[in-house]
């Protein structure tokens, strides 16, 4: 052997299947897409321009604060997009754009990277900075953009879930989104729709939407109130699909899923019925995210021949 | 869905590339010279009963077993001890090995007659004499597994056929082939160590072999061919048991303590071989695939064959990396000198685009690894405990039940080498600590 190879040597598995973080927060992106076009058709140019800052306000931050932290700029990943356009999706389309770039500070800086970056999160990004200007700016945050359609530009008009209409009602409103709100929130159709497609594409399990949706439709029946408007209208789809599906802060196992998603329709009724705010999706997900260590340690699987003694 | 709850377990869908299913096996040249390291099985290694100089035959015993769990390693070739070397293994141990240099006559050895079989302990005896060791990858001493503590509370025998591992089709090609050995060593098996009950597990992949098994047992209602899902892990042993009897192994324990006695394939059908003619383990078959190999196929080589020889004469050119066994949990070799072991069942070559890993990056928790892991356990908690340091956790997460089947590493979408982790925390638990 004259010409004797060297061989690369490495730990078995030898090879990998095609799935990246890219792809998957790229598949997200995709799925948001359908309730962009809705907002943009809504509420008009200004949804479209609120979520264009608020994007590049995430990406701008995420880079800006690895660059001074000497630390690999990750953007190429799209978390930081993900990020923007969900919180963007949780803003009035009349905010003022300085409003949501604090917001992008909020969900990036504060919440994400002071953390360790992605993955280390205790909470989601965006659903902090939302809270974080819900609180700071409460009047701002709830100044909706009315519906285009009515040629009125912008005043303060009740969410179908402040102003307690009928859902039967209001059906073909609530599902193309032709009522007052937060951009990405309205059109149930768009956000059911990128929904599907992130259950079809394994991006993520239907086991939390499934069981937050679940708990909120049986507990408004319960409670007297009505289910279809309950579940269509406010931030529930957009926060049960996209947002306590976040990877980073909800459990690992189907049980776990579950019990966080029962858990926040639990908490999501609870605020909604008997609590001062109309809304309580946020702040349901927030509480539960504190809870995923506990759930996560309660809900482990047993391995196989681990359940019996030998 | 009850089942999902308690354990997900998906396992991986990894490629199956079995391009060399419909191949026949083809026999190589002899080779130049044979290297037979003292350690092709799990436990105590042989001691080299030849000397330099000594004449040997085809099925002439080199090393003597070093003990109960050990089996006898024997030679492939007519010739002379060349040298009593030391090898380097692909797993990074030294050990002895007797080089021999062949004649050219394959001559016999004069000793070799069939075993007489009565009993179990006669089997073990001749599974011993065979040199016989798991042949799907362990190399666990078939001896010692024909010999459990109470043959009583055995009721099935299961024949693994899954073949999960990419490329690999030398078991395939084992049922096809040798159907007859393959019968013939499971009811000496059953027969002697009174089995109730065969199962015969093969993935759906390979429907030449369900039909062809199907057919050869079908008039005997012992015997059930479970064609099983094509889904990696099948073939790990515990998985594979659970799949055909829905049975588990207790932690810690064998599969005697489920009631199961788990033979591969190629491993039953050589001690049915053996027990026909008395020829003792000395060759092997191997796919060589991957993407430097040109011609795949499925090769007879004579244990102790340098790699190097195998890959010339199956036209592999280019490449850049050399893995003993499957993709997904085979061994990279340093050098292409290292001679084909007892337990091989492949030989996988791939160029240089096909040797590299994407680099990590973050774990964005998304849980992959857990819904994959065919054990049901957590790998992200493990390598948070790990991290650590934190041994009781890692008692607590069980992370000694893992098996090291990679399906963690192949799903992670942020590529993280988790395998790996979960080996180092296996030692970290067995030390009790990292330090």
């Amino acid at each position: 052997m004259a010409d004797k190879r060297n061989l690369i040597v490495s730990a078995s598995p030898h090879i990998v299947d095609t799935s990246s973080t890219r792809g998957l927060m790229g598949n997200v992106i995709i799925a948001l897409l359908p309730a962009f076009v809705a907002s943009g058709i809504v509420f008009g140019l200004r949804a479209i321009a609120v979520t264009a800052v608020t994007v590049i306000a995430c990406v701008v931050f995420e880079a800006g604060y690895c660059k001074l932290t000497n630390k690999p700029i990750p953007v190429g990943d799209l978390s930081a997009v993900v990020t923007g356009m969900i919180l963007a999706f949780n803003l009035p389309s009349t905010i003022p754009l300085w409003i949501a770039v604090v917001g992008a500070f909020v969900a990036i800086v504060v919440t994400k990277q002071l953390f360790g970056g992605l993955g280390m999160n205790f909470a989601n990004p965006a659903l902090v900075g939302r809270i974080a200007l819900a609180v700071g700016f409460a009047g701002r945050m709830t100044t909706y953009g009315f519906p285009k359609t009515t040629g009125v530009d912008a005043f303060t008009s009740a969410t179908p879930l402040a102003a307690g209409v009928s859902g039967i009602d209001a059906l073909p409103e609530l599902l193309l989104g032709l009522h007052g709100g937060v951009l990405g929130e309205t059109c149930a159709a768009a956000l059911i729709l990128g929904g599907i497609y992130l259950v079809a594409t394994k991006t993520i399990s239907a086991a939390i939407p499934v069981a937050y949706i679940g708990t909120v439709a049986v507990l408004s029946v319960v409670f007297g109130q009505d289910p279809l408007l309950q579940v269509l209208s406010g931030g529930l789809l957009l926060g049960a699909i996209f947002m306590a599906t976040d990877y980073v802060t909800s459990p690992f196992t189907l049980k776990g899923k579950i019990v966080f998603g029962v858990c926040l329709g639990i908490i999501t009724c609870a605020i909604r019925f008997w609590g001062n705010m109309a809304e309580g999706v946020s702040f349901s997900i927030l509480i539960m995210n504190l809870f995923v260590p506990y759930i996560n340690r309660l809900t482990r699987q047993v391995p196989l021949g681990g359940g019996k003694k030998k | 869905m009850w089942k999902k709850l308690k354990r997900s377990a998906q396992g991986a869908h990894v490629p199956h590339r079995k391009n060399t299913s419909d191949q026949a096996t083809r026999q190589l040249p002899l080779p130049e010279k044979i290297v037979l390291p003292m350690q092709q099985h799990i436990g105590a290694p042989c001691t080299p009963c030849v000397k330099k100089g000594d004449d040997v035959f085809v099925g002439t015993v080199v090393g003597k077993a070093g003990g109960f769990v050990s089996a006898d390693i024997h030679s492939g070739v007519s010739g002379k001890v060349a040298s009593i070397d030391t090898v380097l293994m692909p797993n990074g141990a030294r050990v002895q090995a007797v080089v021999i240099t062949p004649d050219g006559k394959q001559t016999k050895d004069p000793s070799i007659q069939p075993p007489v079989v009565t009993d179990a302990k006669s089997l073990a005896e001749a599974a011993r004499a065979c040199g016989l060791v798991g042949l799907g990858g362990a190399g666990f001493p078939t001896a010692v597994k024909l010999s459990p503590k109470d043959v009583s509370a055995i009721d099935t025998l299961v024949i693994n056929g899954a073949e999960c591992e990419p490329y690999i089709t030398a078991d395939n090609r084992e049922f096809i082939e040798c159907a007859d050995t393959v019968m013939e060593g499971i009811a000496a098996v059953k027969e002697h160590l009174n089995i109730a009950k065969v199962i015969i597990g093969i993935e759906r992949n390979k429907p030449e072999a369900i039909d062809l098994m199907f057919n050869l047992t079908k008039d005997d209602p012992a015997y059930t061919v479970k064609p099983l899902p094509s889904v990696y892990p099948q073939g790990a042993e515990k998985v594979l048991i659970e799949t055909c009897t829905g049975r588990e192994v207790p932690r810690g324990g064998l599969p005697a303590d489920a009631g199961v006695i788990v033979m591969n394939v190629t491993t039953v059908s050589t001690l049915g071989k053996f027990l026909k003619t008395g020829m003792p383990l000395t060759t092997k078959r191997l796919t060589v695939d991957g993407s430097a190999a040109s011609e795949p196929q499925n090769v007879e080589v004579i244990i102790g064959t340098p790699i190097s020889f195998v890959l010339s004469n199956c036209g592999v050119k280019d490449e850049a990396k050399v893995l003993m066994g499957g993709p997904m949990m085979g061994t990279s070799v340093s050098d292409e000198e290292m001679p084909v072991l007892k337990q091989n069942n492949a030989i996988l070559a791939f160029t240089e685009k096909d040797a590299h890993i994407p680099a990590p990056g973050a774990c964005i928790r998304c849980g992959r690894c857990i819904a994959a892991c065919p054990m049901g356990l957590s790998p992200v908690e493990i390598a948070g405990a790990y991290k650590k340091g934190d041994v009781d956790e890692l008692n607590a997460l069980m992370v000694d039940l893992c098996i090291a089947c990679g399906t963690c590493s192949f799903v992670c979408p942020a590529k993280r080498p988790v395998t790996q982790t979960m080996n180092l925390a296996k030692l970290a638990q067995r030390k009790g600590g990292k330090k």
